[in-house]
């Protein structure tokens, strides 16, 4: 007998892995429905599987819990269950004797303390608190509410302006989209639970791209009204898209020289191309639309006398200020101040200089990716927290890092060293992280020196702010800035005044502002006494039932980092048609297969 | 389907004017409410075929057939549950599930279509342990106390358990607590579900009322009244829709016939049976007979059998309606320069109607007709003239309704339908299922029962009568005897079938006296709103509507035999136009007994002793919409 052994998995271990890591990919793909009690019984139960059994708390207590939430589930429970289910967790939370067992309770408590009502809702109604009301998990994570499953058919069918039409029946922007668009519906796939989720994002992409022709919309007859848009963001453009067609006589005032806002002055060429980008906001113009540019709206009431309905969707295009020591200094400039000099054509030119960033964001990538681009020595993305904390998409991340971009993790700005008022350096204090506040880990002061970052230029990305204060002033009702609208869009007290947006919303995606668009068009056309409907006008290909086979998804690739920094141009591949129409057969076409089933895989029109 | 023609026979002072006009206006409307549907980008080109095998037989069948279209053309049966062809096409139960060549899962054959070249087997062995287990994993959430269901016998679940001979359960059974209120006229037990969610399908796109829905999640997901709500909450109309397409024994009517033995039993009691005239077009589907013997004269005998002492038929009642409804109309036609007066008419015999009515649409409550449903007419008549005539104490009667309906169940307890005596004009509304389900409990031989006169004077009926049981027969009713009130001119009973035939709305113009009457037909509720909703909104505009909330009329009633898969109302409906074609008297005001009721006793229509008799005031009593939004106020 030796004496020890060398560890080697068993095949029994190896199945248990592979189920381990399958759990894992199928609680990734979030879905948008499961009744929250349920979950958690759920969970609970999970995690008394891993449960040792040497202590009383997480042995029995864990059951006896998963016992009374069952108790919930098949309405045998009462008000005086509830507080027993919240007694047992304490209780667990607070004796177990390691955190297989006092996370679970913690779950528990979490789930009584911050879902009660769902509990009354099962005890009173015998009924979950919520509307079933997920149809197809993509679509339903798509702000836009875009008939994907749809599109991704017909990119399979290889009929691209088709699907394109489908897209723009719930979204005017498909080519933004197809380019920029954070693709939170990719999180629901359920294709994940296979293998990998679609690449959604890449076959709208592929379809915009591979239009077999150009089309125009239907127009409906003209209503005689108009509506004035206050901005060319994609919130203004997608409510003038639809209002257009709707019949209605739209007229944009956007303050800067071009349409397109923050997908003109916030995302760089090499993500969204300007020529895209004006071709995309071209056809929609060409509904006709009118446009008076470099026209800064002050007077919110005169729109309202001139115009039938107004709606207001500014964007967020003001500066944030770190408040920091030298910040007056030549050579701090802020972020928005940068990319709308590069949206108008002015490249700055940073040859032989160093750069510090500040944020952690998508606009800090944004920042320092372009500042590489414009000739920059050495950029430095200066974080208070860790990369792993940092809102900015992994992508975004990974691409300034391969275009060599240094990530100063854990570093909070202090203040900005100048000389002659010149910038000359960052000095930064490093942090160490801590506990979680509001759901982030918070930094804090770790015990070492500050010291400073030799650098020429000081970039800030630290948030937007929305401009609304010349609105506030004239009875426009704000909070925090943002300008308060109803669910509707409709901005209480000014009838016929709607607003949406990220001036509305804070800082947010474009395809929540394409979604705040529609909604306001179609309340909007209602204000103004119209019920149009925008609906499919596209014969979808038959559902094809291909059983399951293993496929992972295909990725678009980017071109080599130390060649795209030379310049501003496209920095992603698209698919290729081998790939565009194997992406496109892994759908596993919820529409009709599961739930869509019952309810109707689509919404055909709104 | 828009009928714009004038009829020849009518008076019409220049007829082609009158029909160019009113063709104008009615294609116009029909633009507006039917839009001409823009043909589809990428419509697919005329059906190619396609060739498949099916259990090695090669079938060509039309490019986009599903799997169970394409086997059934070859003569293949696969086993379905859930499925309901056009409306419940879902895939849920997993019991039409075949196997396919190349494809690891199995495919439900009910909303997959086929593929050229496609190999399908509907009965591998792979596919019967799987339908196997599918059954009997639904077996094991059921209360499978077949004994004491009525739906025994008639349970898709009971025969596929026997067809796959399933004599015992590997799975422990796990049934749910249930808790309805068993005096409610629908009754539900959750443990006979078998989730195929065809109630809800019915309740939202047949008639969209939208009573059902699916609650909660995963193993505890269930079908129930929408958010958990009672049942006597919503706005349900009492179609009866969901039971007859219910494939178990989930969903019934409370049974009432204990009451009626109990009467019949009763040596005081006077039992007074009306049968209504759909209820002659399905009786005998469940009891083994044939179209020829399931006659109105051998359901006399039989319920003569079952010891009621006078058999009488609704279809004198429907002329009765008529009588009071026409005239109606014709004064409200009269009153049109009024702009007070608010056009259309609605019918208001359809109980289920006037309860959707009363909770989606309360601004037009006030232009139900206030006549009284046949039913009650009947009851009401039964209870003084016919007592009067008997010499018998009206509370001493008993009057039993055959419908085939469940919302008459809630009618004969409005309060305020008690204008004979006091007491409830008609006591006991009994389905169709009822009246069969009594015939067994006395072990009737139903067809070897000779048949039998139905008693006088409310056994006599014209054809107008019978027809109210079909969709546009009550219309065509109306107008044939309102035309001759109007224009004293008779013309021939068929003058106005335009108003006959399935299409869930119906449009027609006729000429009266020179007049264009504009009049529709609605049947299926979600048609009906289609309607209201088109009239709120200005689209149409009609002078005369008739609604029935069951889709081909009381002979799809909610009351009636089940048989399931099967939609029979337009077969029975022709049973009754065929009734209605042979009959002598095609009128209702040539009927002799509603001539001799007036003249004995009524007066005339609209007089004041018919006004308390047979009508009714539809605010008499209230939907839950309505208490709701008054407490609101």
């Amino acid at each position: 007998m030796a004496r020890l052994h060398v560890m080697e998995r068993s095949e029994a271990q190896q199945v248990v892995d592979n189920l381990h890591s399958a759990l894992e990919s199928r609680l990734s793909v979030s879905s948008l429905a499961p009744c929250p009690v349920e979950f958690t019984a759920a969970y609970i139960a999970m995690c008394a599987t891993q449960s040792c059994g040497k202590c009383t708390p997480c042995r029995v207590g864990l059951n006896n819990l998963h016992t009374l939430f069952n108790d919930v589930l098949e309405n045998r429970a009462t008000e005086e269950t509830l507080d027993l289910i919240e007694k047992t967790a304490r209780s667990i939370y607070l004796s177990a004797d390691c955190a297989i067992g006092y996370e679970a309770a913690n779950m528990a408590l979490t789930a009584i303390q911050g879902f009660r009502d769902d509990f009354e809702s099962h005890l009173k109604n015998h009924a979950c608190n919520f509307n079933q009301s997920e149809l197809v998990p993509c679509v339903s994570g798509c702000p836009a509410g875009v008939d994907i499953p749809g599109y991704i058919s017909l990119v399979e069918a290889g009929r691209n302006t088709d699907a394109v039409r489908l897209i723009r029946k719930d979204n005017p922007l498909p080519l933004v989209c197809g380019y920029v668009c954070e693709h939170p519906c990719e999180m629901y796939c359920r294709r994940g639970m296979v293998d990998d989720p679609m690449n959604i994002r890449g076959l709208k992409r592929y379809a915009v791209d591979h239009m077999e022709e150009d089309y125009r919309p239907i127009m409906a007859e003209k209503t005689g009204k108009n509506v004035a848009i206050v901005g060319g963001g994609p919130a203004g453009l997608s409510a003038a898209y639809y209002l257009a067609i709707m019949g209605h006589d739209v007229t944009i005032f956007e303050a800067r020289k071009h349409l397109g806002g923050m997908l003109r002055y916030g995302i760089p060429n090499y993500r969204l191309p300007r020529k895209l980008l004006d071709q995309e906001i071209q056809w929609i113009l060409d509904c006709g639309i009118d446009v008076k540019l470099d026209h800064r709206v002050e007077d919110v009431q005169e729109l309202r006398d001139n115009f039938d309905a107004v709606y207001m969707a500014i964007g967020a295009h003001g500066e944030n200020q770190l408040g920091l020591e030298g910040e007056d200094a030549h050579g701090v400039i802020s972020a928005v101040e940068m990319l709308r000099a590069i949206g108008d054509d002015i490249h700055p030119d940073f040859t032989g200089k160093k750069v510090c960033v500040i944020g952690g964001g998508n606009v800090a990538m944004d920042v320092a990716r372009s500042s590489v681009r414009c000739g920059a020595d050495k950029t430095t993305i200066v974080y208070r927290r860790r990369v792993a904390d940092m809102t900015a998409q992994d992508e975004e991340i990974a691409g300034a890092r391969e275009e060599g971009c240094e990530l100063l993790e854990l570093h909070a700005p202090v203040r900005i060293e100048t000389k002659d008022g010149q910038v000359t350096g960052l000095v930064v204090q490093p942090q160490i992280i801590g506990g979680l506040k509001r759901g982030r880990p918070a930094p804090r002061e770790a015990e070492a020196e500050e010291f400073t970052i030799p650098c020429d230029i000081v970039a800030v990305a630290i948030g937007q702010a929305i401009e609304s204060d010349v609105f506030a002033e004239q009875g426009v009702p704000t909070k925090w800035n943002r300008i308060v609208a109803a669910e509707d869009g409709s901005v209480e007290g000014l009838p016929g005044l709607f607003a949406g947006g990220d001036c509305q919303s804070g800082p947010a995606t474009v395809i929540r502002a394409v979604n705040a668009g529609k909604i306001a068009a179609g309340n909007i056309d209602e204000y103004l006494g119209f019920n149009h409907t925008i609906s499919n006008d596209i014969e979808l290909p038959p559902i094809q039932f291909k059983g399951k086979t293993s496929c992972a998804r295909c990725e678009m690739v980017e071109r080599e980092a130390n060649e795209r920094i030379e310049d501003f141009e496209l920095v992603e591949k698209g698919l290729t048609d081998q790939e565009a129409h194997q992406e496109a057969s892994r759908c596993l076409r919820c529409d009709h297969f599961g739930f869509g089933a019952f309810r109707g895989g689509r919404i055909n029109q709104w | 389907m828009v009928k714009p023609a004038v009829k020849e026979s009518m008076k019409a002072a220049s007829a082609e004017q009158v029909a160019t006009a009113e063709q104008a206006a009615a294609e116009k409307a029909a633009e507006k409410k039917h839009p001409a549907p823009r043909a589809k980008i990428g419509s697919a080109e005329p059906k190619k075929t396609v060739s498949v095998t099916i259990d090695r037989c090669q079938v060509s069948v039309p490019e986009n057939a599903t799997i169970l279209e394409a086997a059934k053309s070859a003569g293949i049966n696969i086993p379905t549950l859930c499925y309901l062809k056009d409306l419940n096409e879902i895939g849920a139960c997993r019991i039409c599930i075949v196997e396919i060549e190349g494809i690891e899962q199995l495919v439900a054959s009910c909303n997959n279509v086929v593929l050229d070249g496609m190999v399908i087997h509907t009965n591998s062995p792979r596919v019967r342990e799987a339908r196997k287990a599918n059954l009997e994993f639904l077996l094991s959430r059921h209360s499978s106390n077949c004994t004491s269901c009525v739906r025994s016998g008639n349970c898709s679940l009971q025969s596929l358990s026997n067809q796959f001979g399933i004599s015992e359960l590997p799975y422990k059974v796990e049934l749910g607590k249930t808790d309805w209120p068993q005096d409610f006229p629908l009754v539900r037990d959750a443990n006979k579900c078998i989730h195929c969610l065809r109630c809800i399908q019915v309740c939202d796109h047949i008639q969209n009322v939208g009573v059902w829905d699916l609650s909660n999640r995963s193993s505890h997901t269930c079908v129930g009244v929408k958010g958990g709500a009672p049942i006597t909450e919503t706005g349900c109309t009492l179609c009866g829709q969901c039971i007859t397409h219910c494939p178990t024994g989930a969903l019934r009517e409370r049974d009432d016939t204990d009451r009626v033995f109990n009467a019949i039993a009763d040596p005081e009691k006077t039992v007074v049976v009306q049968i209504a005239p759909a209820v002659r077009a399905a009786w005998g589907e469940s009891l083994g007979l044939s179209k020829e013997e399931a006659t109105v004269e051998r359901m006399a005998t039989a319920l003569r059998a079952l010891g009621i002492d006078y058999v009488f038929d609704t279809s004198f009642a429907a002329d009765l309606t008529i009588m009071e409804e026409g005239s109606e109309f014709l004064a409200k036609l009269g009153n049109a320069n009024d702009a007070s007066e608010k056009f259309p008419l609605f019918t208001s015999c359809c109980p289920g109607w006037v309860r959707y009515a009363k909770s989606k649409h309360p601004e037009i409550v006030d232009q139900l007709s206030s006549a009284k449903s046949p039913g009650q007419m009947f009851g009401a008549v039964a209870k003084s003239y016919f007592a009067e005539i008997l010499d018998v104490d009206p509370k001493n009667m008993f009057v039993v309704e055959i419908m085939p309906c469940l919302a008459k169940k809630s009618e004969v307890a409005i309060p305020a339908m008690n204008d004979a005596c006091g007491e409830p004009d008609v006591d006991i509304s009994l389905t169709v299922r009822e009246m069969n389900r009594m015939f067994n409990a006395a072990c009737l031989d139903v067809a070897s029962l000779e048949e039998g006169e139905l008693d006088q004077p409310l056994g006599t009926y014209t054809g107008a009568g019978v027809i109210f049981g079909a969709t546009g027969g009550v219309m065509e009713a109306a107008l044939r005897t309102a035309h001759v009130i109007a224009t004293g001119e008779d013309v021939e009973a068929d003058a106005f079938k335009d108003v006959r035939g399935q299409d869930g709305w119906k449009e027609a113009t006729f000429d009266m006296d020179g007049k264009p009457l504009r009049v529709a037909i609605a049947h299926g509720l979600a048609n009906a709103e289609k309607l209201v909703t088109a009239l709120n909104k200005g689209e149409v505009a009609y002078d005369f509507v008739e609604v029935m909330a069951c889709p081909g009329g009381c002979v799809g009633g909610g009351g009636q035999p089940i048989h399931d898969g099967e939609e029979l109302a337009e077969k029975r409906g022709e049973v009754l136009w065929d009734l209605d074609k042979k009959s002598k008297l095609r009128k209702s005001h040539l009927n002799p007994a509603i001539q001799a009721a007036y003249k004995d006793y009524l007066g005339e229509p609209l007089s004041h002793k018919a006004h308390k008799l047979l009508h009714t005031d539809h605010h008499s009593w209230q939907m839950p919409a309505e208490k709701k939004a008054a407490k609101q106020k």
